[in-house]
């Protein structure tokens, strides 16, 4: 096989590691090996980096260093927050609310704690795959306990209205969550407590390494751990702290927050030129969520006729990585649950493709993965039976 | 800063020959004869006044095929077909074409989605669902056939 330069586009998947996480991280992989629980200076040394780490997180989210709670990635987060509060509430009630369209960590966590006698409502979405916040609001009962909306979509960079809906629902006294591990890093996020209780985000999202992530828990939130063990993150999540992982989650998230602004200026004028060029070239197209607010990198495409890992291996062989949320790519009995939620049919959802850009993203890349798709259809459509 | 950004974007950049390692390492993924044939599929298109056709599979559950096959002397002398499908549905319908292609109709009838498997190097386990529709559609085509004969007056 040609070397060949990979084109990632795939960022909503993961991301690589940025130069600064990387050398946060390397001096507790080479040779500061200390437990942050222990009594020495050793131990003291891995104590001071996870601390450090703890009020850069926290500074960046506004809140209180006590208020994060290092986790191993967003699933576990998701799985804390939804467990954790329906635990810690189910006294007080047993109705939870959620959307349709979250990622499978918050929506297969609500399932099953469906199945344990919990009441759960999934709101529906509109054609642009947003939550309205009145539907959120009326579907709220005297029982209900949490409502968790994802901040923004990981399939199509929908953004939720989750202020809005988060603010409704501390009027009324309910535990709000949201998943921003999509949001965070693309689009300003401000002082997060003002509108939800707690909030997920995942370093490897956002240029940060796989394995630490983090639940934002506002002080006073009722919430149990979900495993036993020792005292560790406010005795929310015990497990000796993956230190490594955690400094360079930190390292990564300062630099989110410093590139934000001009990176998601310069990535949403790139997807946009994307979008532009497949309109343009390729016919019977839809962008997905195109009429909502998005983050600034994901475009969702639906190719009329086609099936998505088709296009996806087209493309892979080319060195172009994007991803599907097909039936046949992952081994989902039906294909995605959020196009699904979009109003979109069975067979339009078999055909879309998402494209995530990131911070490496150039305009050369962009005309010739367009460049690529629109022989890539044409081919797939001359044999395609539909 | 120019030189910083080259450097970041040489993360991105890797020699890509990691199909060896996958084989190695027991990942599953489409063998170099599959994706020959899912780049490049055989015997696509239609055939207008042909003697057989058959249409299965549900797009909605992923893939379809339209098979149609031309008779003579109870040969297979010509074969097309259309599909839509992952890259497993392309490929084993264009391989089924290919065995079926010039075939007496009696040999025809014995091909099963083992021999299109086999005649592929094989193909991912999670994929094997998918090599059922070219055998499928081919023995469909061949009823279909043998049901216009029978109505012939």
């Amino acid at each position: 096989m040609n070397k060949r330069t990979t084109i990632y586009l795939d960022h909503n998947a993961t991301t690589p590691l940025c130069p600064e996480a990387r050398e946060a991280m390397l001096p507790f992989i080479d040779g500061l090996y200390g437990n942050p629980s222990s009594y020495h200076h050793v131990g003291r040394q891995a104590r001071s980096a996870v601390e450090a780490a703890r009020r850069t997180i926290a500074e960046i989210f506004g809140c209180s260093p006590a208020e994060a709670v290092f986790t191993a990635g967003g699933t576990e987060a998701n799985n804390l927050a939804l467990r954790g509060a329906a635990a810690a509430l189910k006294d007080r009630g047993r109705h939870i609310i959620t959307s349709a369209i979250e990622h499978h960590s918050v929506l297969k966590t609500a399932e099953a704690l469906g199945r344990d006698g919990f009441d759960i409502t999934f709101l529906p979405v509109d054609a642009q795959g947003v939550v309205a916040p009145q539907a959120a609001a009326d579907a709220i009962r005297p029982d209900t306990i949490l409502i968790s909306v994802m901040h923004a979509n990981n399939e199509t960079g929908a953004v939720q209205p989750v202020e809005v809906i988060g603010g409704a629902a501390r009027q009324r006294g309910i535990a709000f969550h949201t998943d921003a591990v999509q949001a965070f890093g693309k689009i300003p996020q401000g002082a997060v407590f003002e509108y939800a209780d707690m909030v997920t985000v995942t370093a490897h999202k956002a240029y940060g390494p796989r394995g630490a992530g983090a639940l934002l828990v506002r002080r006073g939130t009722p919430l149990v751990p979900l495993m036993t063990g020792g005292h560790h993150e406010q005795g929310l999540r015990p497990g000796t702290e993956n230190v490594a992982a955690i400094g360079g989650f930190a390292a990564a998230a300062e630099q989110a927050v410093a590139k934000l602004a001009s990176e998601s200026a310069r990535i949403a004028a790139l997807r946009d030129r994307f979008e532009a060029l497949l309109l343009q070239a390729i016919s019977n197209i839809a962008i997905n969520s195109r009429g909502a607010p998005r983050v600034p990198n994901t475009s969702n495409v639906c190719f009329a006729g086609i099936e998505s890992e088709s296009v996806l291996l087209h493309l892979d062989l080319l060195g172009i990585c994007a991803s599907a949320g097909s039936a046949c790519t992952t081994g989902e009995p039906e294909p995605s649950h959020v196009l699904r939620a979009l109003g979109l049919s069975s067979v339009q959802a078999q055909g879309a493709v998402r494209f995530s850009l990131g911070r490496a993203t150039t305009v050369e890349q962009i005309d010739t993965v367009a460049a690529a798709l629109a022989g890539i259809v044409k081919k797939l459509r001359e044999v395609s039976s539909l | 800063m120019a030189r910083e950004d080259e450097d970041w974007r040489r993360l991105y950049e890797q020699d890509r020959e990691p199909d060896i390692e996958d084989s190695q390492a027991g990942v599953i993924f489409y063998n170099d004869t599959v994706i020959e044939h899912f780049t490049n599929p055989c015997n696509v298109g239609e055939i207008d006044d042909a003697d057989g056709f058959a249409l299965i599979g549900d797009p909605s559950c992923g893939d379809q095929m339209k098979l149609w096959i031309k008779v003579e002397a109870g040969h297979i002398i010509d074969i097309k077909f259309k599909s839509f499908g992952c890259p497993g549905a392309i490929a084993t319908s264009s391989m089924a074409t290919t065995l079926a292609m010039g075939m007496h109709l009696d040999d025809a009838r014995q091909l099963t989605d083992d021999d299109v498997v086999r005649a592929l190097g094989g193909i991912p386990a999670n994929k094997q669902h998918c090599s059922l529709m070219g055998i499928s559609a081919l023995q469909a085509a061949i009823r279909d056939y043998e049901q216009r004969i029978v109505q012939r007056p």
